[in-house]
C-alpha cells in the first residue's frame, strides 16, 4: 500500500511536469534535427488494470538493501503512471529506413548503471555498433551476464570500484535480457536496433528524429511483446504516434 | 481416425511452421545447412582435422548425447545433468580465450582429450590424436559462426611464480574482495549465498564448484588450467570473467589461495603447508579487507 501511494506521488508528480517537460524536449528535438528533418513523437498507454508488480527481497545483500529501505524495490515488467502512460517502452523504425542512417550513429555512448542492485535505466536501447557504458554504483559485485541469440554472449565481473567498460553490439537484436546471477532478482534489458530510436519516459512519451518519409514504427515492450504502426513524416511538421497496450 | 499421408503431410507442415513461428527468432539448425559446412577443417599443433572424417565417430560415441544436428537434444539428454553441450551455439565452459569469443582449436581438442569433470563427458583419450582433431573440425560445422568469425586470442600466463605465504595471503583477499565466496561460500563448499538462485543458460539449476571435493576442476587440473578458468570465464554459466579487473600477478595470488581450500592433493602441496604454517582461516565477510596500499588507490571509487 505504501508503495502504490509512494508510486501515485511520483506518478503525479512527473505528470505535472510531463507537459512542460515534453514540450521543452520537442523544441529541442526540432532545433537538433537538421534543416529537413522531421520528428515523431507520441504516448504510450496501457488499457486496463497493470499487473501487480512484485516487491524484491535483498536482505541477502545488505549494502543494497540500505538503500531501499523507506522505498522497497518491485519487480519492472510493467511501469505505469497514474494517467496509464507505460514506460521502458522501445520505439524503432521497423521499415522505410533509406540505409543512411546508419552513419548517424550516435557518438554519445549508451550506459547501464548497476545501482541498488538494479539495472538504471531498466531497458537501454542503443543503435548497433554504439558504444555502451558499463557502470557498478554499488559497494558489492556484480556480474553482468547479458544472454543475447544474435550477439555473443559474455559474462563478465565487476567489483566495487571497477572503472567502466565499453561494449558494443554487432547485430540488431530486440532485446538482449541482462542479468547478475549473484544477485537473481537483477533482470534488464538491452535493445539493439538499427537507425534513429526511442524509449518511452515514466510517463509514457517518447520522441524521435527522422528524415520526411513514410515509415512503419515498432513498439516493444518486455512482456507485451511488439506493435507496429504506419506514419508519415513531413518536413518541419512533428508528426504522432501513439501506442496502446491492452493488459492481458 | 486414420490420416492418409497427405492429411499427415499437411499437419506435420503445420507443426514445423508452428515451431518456426516469430518466437524463435533464433536461427534453426537443420542437417543440410551443417552438411554444407562438412568441409570444415581445424588446425592442431601441426594436425590437421577434417569434419568429414569424423562423421562416422561422431555417429558412434557422440551422437548419443549431443544429438544428430548437435544441439544437445540426443536421445540421453533428458537423463543428463549437466546437460550436453549445443554445439550450434559454438559457446563453450573452457577456453583460452576471452569471455564472448570462440575458443581455439586447441581448447576443444584439449576438452575432448580430457573430458569434463563432475559431467557424463568421459575422456576421449582412446581416440588417436588424428580422429580427436578431426572431431574438432566436426564440432565446429555444425555452427555457422565458425566462418565467420575468428577465435578470440588467447588471454596471456606468465610463467607461474613462487609460492610464497604473502601470495597466498594476497589471494586470500582477493577472494574476499572479488566476493567469489558469494557462490563458492567462505571455505569453497559451493555454499554461498548466491549458490542456490544459479541457473545456467537454459535455464537449469547448477552449482558452484566445491573446492573442498577432490583436484580436479571443470576445465583441468593444473595451475594454468585454473588461472583460466577465472580469467576466461565458464560461458553458458554464472562463473563470469574476471580479466577486466584481475592482473595476472593477482590471479596467481588466487590461484595459490583457492589450492589451499582443496584436499591435499597431487598440486597443492606447498600451499597446504603454507596454509598450516600460516594458520590460515576462512575469510569472514563482515570483516572489512585492510586499506589497499596507497599505489592502488587510483582505481577506487571515485
Amino acid at each position: 500500500m505504501k508503495t502504490e501511494y509512494g508510486f501515485k506521488i511520483a506518478a503525479l508528480l512527473s505528470g505535472g511536469v510531463l507537459v512542460v517537460l515534453a514540450a521543452a524536449m520537442l523544441g529541442q528535438k526540432v532545433d537538433a534535427a537538421p534543416a529537413s528533418g522531421g520528428s515523431i513523437s507520441g504516448t504510450i498507454k496501457l488499457d486496463g488494470t497493470p499487473p501487480h508488480q512484485k516487491p524484491i527481497d535483498m536482505s541477502k545483500e545488505p549494502s543494497c538493501a540500505a538503500i531501499h529501505k523507506d522505498k522497497p524495490i518491485t519487480t519492472e515488467g510493467v511501469v505505469t503512471s497514474a494517467s496509464g502512460g507505460l514506460a521502458n517502452v522501445v520505439v524503432y523504425v521497423s521499415q522505410g529506413l533509406t540505409g543512411n542512417e546508419a552513419s548517424e550513429i550516435s557518438s554519445e555512448p549508451a550506459s547501464i548503471t548497476q545501482k541498488g542492485c538494479q539495472y538504471i535505466p531498466h531497458v537501454v536501447v542503443l543503435d548497433a555498433g554504439q558504444h555502451m557504458k558499463v557502470i557498478n554504483d554499488d559497494q558489492t559485485s556484480h556480474n553482468i551476464h547479458p544472454q543475447p541469440v544474435k550477439n555473443s554472449e559474455w559474462n563478465k565481473s565487476q567489483p566495487p570500484g571497477a572503472p567502466p567498460f565499453d561494449v558494443t553490439w554487432a547485430n540488431e537484436e530486440i532485446a538482449v535480457p541482462v542479468k547478475c546471477n549473484i544477485h537473481p532478482w537483477m533482470h534488464g534489458y538491452i535493445a539493439v536496433v538499427k537507425g534513429p530510436y526511442g524509449i518511452s519516459d515514466d510517463s509514457g512519451s517518447f520522441s524521435l528524429n527522422l528524415p520526411p518519409g513514410s515509415y512503419t514504427l515498432t513498439a516493444w515492450q518486455e512482456v507485451y511483446g511488439a506493435q507496429t504502426q504506419a506514419v508519415t513524416v513531413a518536413a518541419g511538421k512533428p508528426a504522432t504516434a501513439n501506442f496502446t497496450f491492452k493488459a492481458k | 481416425m486414420r490420416m492418409n499421408l497427405f492429411q499427415e503431410s499437411l499437419l506435420g507442415t503445420a507443426l514445423v511452421l508452428a515451431l518456426c513461428g516469430p518466437s524463435f527468432a533464433q536461427i534453426t539448425p537443420t542437417k543440410y545447412d551443417e552438411d554444407q559446412r562438412l568441409n570444415m577443417e581445424s588446425h592442431v599443433g601441426n594436425l590437421s582435422g577434417h569434419a568429414s572424417a569424423a562423421k562416422a565417430d561422431y555417429r558412434r560415441y557422440c551422437v548419443g548425447c549431443h544429438g544428430d544436428i548437435g544441439d544437445g537434444n540426443g536421445e540421453n539428454a533428458p537423463y543428463l545433468d549437466p546437460k550436453p553441450r549445443n554445439f550450434t551455439l559454438a559457446q563453450f565452459k573452457c577456453r583460452s580465450t576471452p569471455t564472448g569469443t570462440l575458443p581455439t582449436d586447441e581448447d576443444l581438442y584439449n576438452t575432448i582429450a580430457r573430458g569434463l569433470d563432475r559431467s557424463v563427458m568421459p575422456p576421449w583419450n582412446t581416440f588417436t590424436k588424428q580422429q580427436r582433431a578431426d572431431l574438432v573440425a566436426y564440432v565446429k560445422h555444425f555452427s555457422p559462426k565458425w566462418t565467420t568469425e575468428k577465435p578470440g586470442i588467447p588471454i596471456v600466463i606468465p610463467s607461474e611464480p613462487e609460492v610464497t605465504a604473502d601470495r597466498v595471503k594476497g589471494g586470500q583477499v582477493l577472494f574476499q574482495k572479488l566476493e567469489c565466496w558469494k557462490c563458492h561460500g567462505v571455505e569453497g563448499k559451493a555454499n554461498g549465498p548466491s549458490a542456490d538462485t544459479l541457473t545456467d543458460d537454459q535455464n537449469h539449476p547448477i552449482l558452484p564448484y566445491n573446492f573442498t571435493e577432490g583436484a580436479r576442476f571443470k576445465c583441468g587440473s593444473s595451475d594454468a588450467d585454473l588461472f583460466k578458468i577465472f580469467m576466461t570465464g565458464l560461458d553458458g554459466t554464472p562463473m563470469p570473467s574476471f580479466a577486466d579487473n584481475v592482473k595476472p600477478e593477482e590471479a596467481w595470488e588466487l590461484v595459490f589461495y583457492l589450492r589451499t581450500l582443496q584436499p591435499k592433493n597431487d598440486f597443492n602441496a606447498r600451499e597446504k603447508a603454507i596454509a598450516k604454517q600460516l594458520g590460515l582461516k576462512p575469510i569472514d565477510p563482515n570483516v572489512p579487507l585492510p586499506a589497499p596500499p596507497a599505489a592502488a588507490a587510483p582505481s577506487g571509487q571515485e
